[in-house]
């Protein structure tokens, strides 16, 4: 059974209880904590909306991030514009926080686009699945900016799984040789799909950070400001020339892996009980009603998250199919003479059905 | 106008590309002070600085990732793999994400890198340091890939190669390091293109009527020494330089194979699902009416490359390839 450590950096247990840490000091409104928790509950209305549309056959699959809102959250809102994100596939809340719009990222669980946004807009980039590829584009996204003489800092997502990928240990290396600045956050969610972190790891992630030079730092990950006080320290000492951190926000994936998971494979019940009594949203609202939070708040929240689930469905729907000469487009930046060739002989291919392709030319469901 | 070894040319549009466009940087183990291995770019750290002559860790893997992150943001990459078998490390990144990131994000982020590879055998090297990888890469969708055959196409290619707005992987004949040639190394050929053509169209690198040798990089050389000692025996081939692999000019190919009817493939990788395979399928698919005998195929076995001992063996050879000159025409 994983319980979690007693040495995490907290700021609100999870009774709601607000504690201090000399390290971290957080300046924050209750008004401010009202706006995360708005975050928090609009991002877990979000993935309770896709994974109700995955068993309703509207998505192939949908990727939970239930139980690590606050470890998003909070890192997201520590952003400052100019900051990029390279994030790995579970980053909702992450995204969210940048204003990318949630049907955008429904597209590529529908299977519309392996996109769905432009990262320069949102200075978020695009889902890498392949684990642990992104951390090095971080880097290399830091270089360039320490090339350019920028004032900004990167912040790239993995998770416990993806501490084990050549690529995450190479970028620590990257990062700390040329001091970048570059904030790696680990959600450990404690699985790598069925794998716990006993199969994955000799040594907590934080301690990584030790052998490549630069600190770590293990954060309870279920709390929101904890996590936003952590981050920002590590974002500023970042842009003011002190090079990478590592925050290992330690959480729980409540949900599954994914939607084609089954998690009762491989966990234990109470463990996930255990957990659940530790959500991150529920020790947000403890604190809001002890210091006096009017219904009228969480009943706005509520129409703001029937509203946003009324877009999510729409929006999902709405997503238009790929047709089969979108393949074409974008292969190349500069025109090639294969793909050329095979675009006309499928360009008529199509055009032989005449009236046909029209009516049946895609892949009905 | 200079005598200019292949090493030296590409030293040469390197240097010119880094005083074009400030967004080119180099990256490659040990290309700094040492100028690299095979000393291709020497003297550019000490011209350009260290922030654009790179010196990264050696983690093939790390360098072509974080190539790809400073390209996201505008800058245009040039990454050394130092041995062809060092670079399936950097395989992922190149595939997963090189490759497929300008279609991913629907054209927004383009990945105009190159990555340079000095590949193929000949020079009596260790394990890993003469392999021919060029249709992995050939195989993939999003990557250009091409091999200039001598120094000045070395040294118009590279130039083009740093110009082009898609990745590009660009395979460099370690054997020919030190073939020379006569040109001026000076010129712009992205400013002033006047005269260079595409570098993804092939080349007629001799004329001839009996039959199409098809080469690209270090077996060109060969191949035209092949011709040679053909013309001697009254036979008159044809050598065509595909110089571009991905794209293919598949047009020259077939107009020369019209022409001859008769076409043999010569690549240092091993025959099978080698390149060599494509041009066979493609050219036959065109020309088959016309073709007086099947494109038969030389290379390597399908084996791992051998020990430098019996590395004569393996790559094709004068004799080998007039072995199979000798089948098509008999056909």
């Amino acid at each position: 059974m994983i319980s979690a450590p007693d040495d995490l950096i907290q700021l609100l247990t999870p009774e709601g209880q607000r504690v201090s840490n000399a390290d971290f000091p957080l300046d924050i409104t209750d008004d401010e904590i009202r706006s995360l928790y708005r975050d928090l509950f609009l991002v877990r209305r979000w993935d309770n909306e896709a994974t109700a549309l995955q068993r309703q056959g509207e998505l192939a699959l949908w990727a939970q991030c239930m139980g690590q809102e606050a470890a998003q959250i909070g890192a997201g809102r520590a952003l400052a514009p100019q900051d990029m994100v390279f994030p790995s596939y579970r980053e909702h809340g992450v995204a969210w926080t940048r204003g990318v719009d949630p049907v955008a990222i429904l597209g590529l669980f529908r299977g519309t686009t392996n996109g769905g946004w432009d990262p320069r807009k949102h200075n978020f980039g695009l889902y890498t699945i392949v684990i642990g590829n992104q951390c090095l584009h971080a880097v290399g996204w830091a270089m360039a900016g320490m090339r350019e003489g920028t004032n900004d800092a990167v912040l790239t997502c993995f998770g416990d799984g993806g501490s084990n990928q050549g690529d995450v240990a190479e970028a620590f290396s990257f990062a700390g040789i040329y001091n970048a600045p570059v904030v790696f956050l680990c959600q450990n969610n404690q699985y790598a799909i069925s794998e716990p972190n006993t199969r994955q790891m000799r040594v907590p992630v934080f301690h990584k950070a030790k052998g490549f030079g630069f600190p770590g730092f293990r954060v309870d990950g279920n709390d929101v400001l904890a996590m936003l006080a952590v981050t920002r320290w590590a974002l500023e000492n970042a842009r003011a020339g002190n090079g990478p951190a590592l925050i290992e926000a330690f959480t729980y994936r409540i949900g599954a892996h994914t939607t084609s998971d089954d998690p009762t494979r491989y966990r234990d019940p109470e463990e996930v009980e255990y957990w659940k009594a530790r959500d991150p949203l529920l020790r947000v609202k403890a604190y809001l009603d002890s210091v006096g939070t009017p219904q009228s708040f969480y009943d706005s929240l509520d129409a703001e998250a029937e509203e946003l689930a009324q877009h999510i469905r729409a929006g999902a729907r709405a997503l238009v199919d790929p047709q089969p000469m979108d393949i074409f487009d974008h292969v190349y930046a500069e025109p090639h003479a294969l793909v050329e060739e095979e675009r006309a002989e499928m360009a008529a291919y199509i055009a032989q059905f005449g009236d046909l392709s029209a009516r049946h030319g895609h892949g009905g469901h | 106008m200079a005598t200019i070894t292949m090493a030296k040319a590409i030293n040469s549009g390197l240097r010119i590309a880094l005083e074009r466009d400030e967004k080119v940087v180099l990256m490659g183990e040990d290309i700094g002070k040492l100028g690299g291995v095979f000393r291709v770019t020497d003297g550019l750290q000490a011209q350009f600085g260290d922030m654009r002559v790179i010196d990264p860790p050696l983690a093939e893997s790390g360098i072509m990732g974080t190539a790809i992150g400073m390209a996201m943001r505008g800058w245009r990459p040039v990454v050394e793999i130092q041995f062809d078998g060092f670079v399936y490390p950097a395989f992922d990144q190149i595939v997963s994400q090189l490759a497929k990131s300008h279609k991913r994000s629907a054209g927004a982020t383009r990945l105009p890198i190159v990555v340079r590879i000095p590949y193929g055998g000949g020079i009596g090297a260790v394990e890993h340091h003469s392999e021919s990888p060029e249709a992995y890469f050939a195989h993939t969708a999003g990557l250009r890939v091409m091999s200039p055959a001598n120094p000045y196409d070395a040294f118009v290619m590279i130039q083009q190669a740093i110009a082009c707005e898609d990745p590009v992987i660009f395979f460099e004949p370690k054997r020919r390091y030190w073939d020379k040639a006569d040109f001026d190394d000076t010129v712009d050929v992205v400013a002033d293109p006047a005269g260079v053509g595409s570098p993804f169209k092939a080349r007629i690198a001799r004329e001839g009527t009996d039959l199409t040798l098809v080469a690209y990089g270090p077996m060109v050389r060969t191949c035209l020494e092949v011709a040679e000692a053909a013309a001697e025996e009254g036979r008159s081939l044809e050598v065509v330089d595909l110089r571009s692999i991905s794209p293919m000019d598949v047009d020259t190919l077939v107009a020369s194979a019209t022409k001859t009817g008769r076409m043999v493939v010569v690549h240092e990788a091993s025959v099978f699902c080698g390149v060599g395979a494509e041009i066979a399928a493609r050219v036959t698919e065109k020309c088959f009416w016309t073709m007086q005998a099947p494109v038969l195929r030389v290379g390597g076995m399908h084996a791992p490359y051998p020990p430098a001992r019996v590395e004569h063996a393996f790559l094709p050879d004068l004799d080998r390839v007039l072995e199979a000159v000798d089948q098509a025409m008999d056909y």
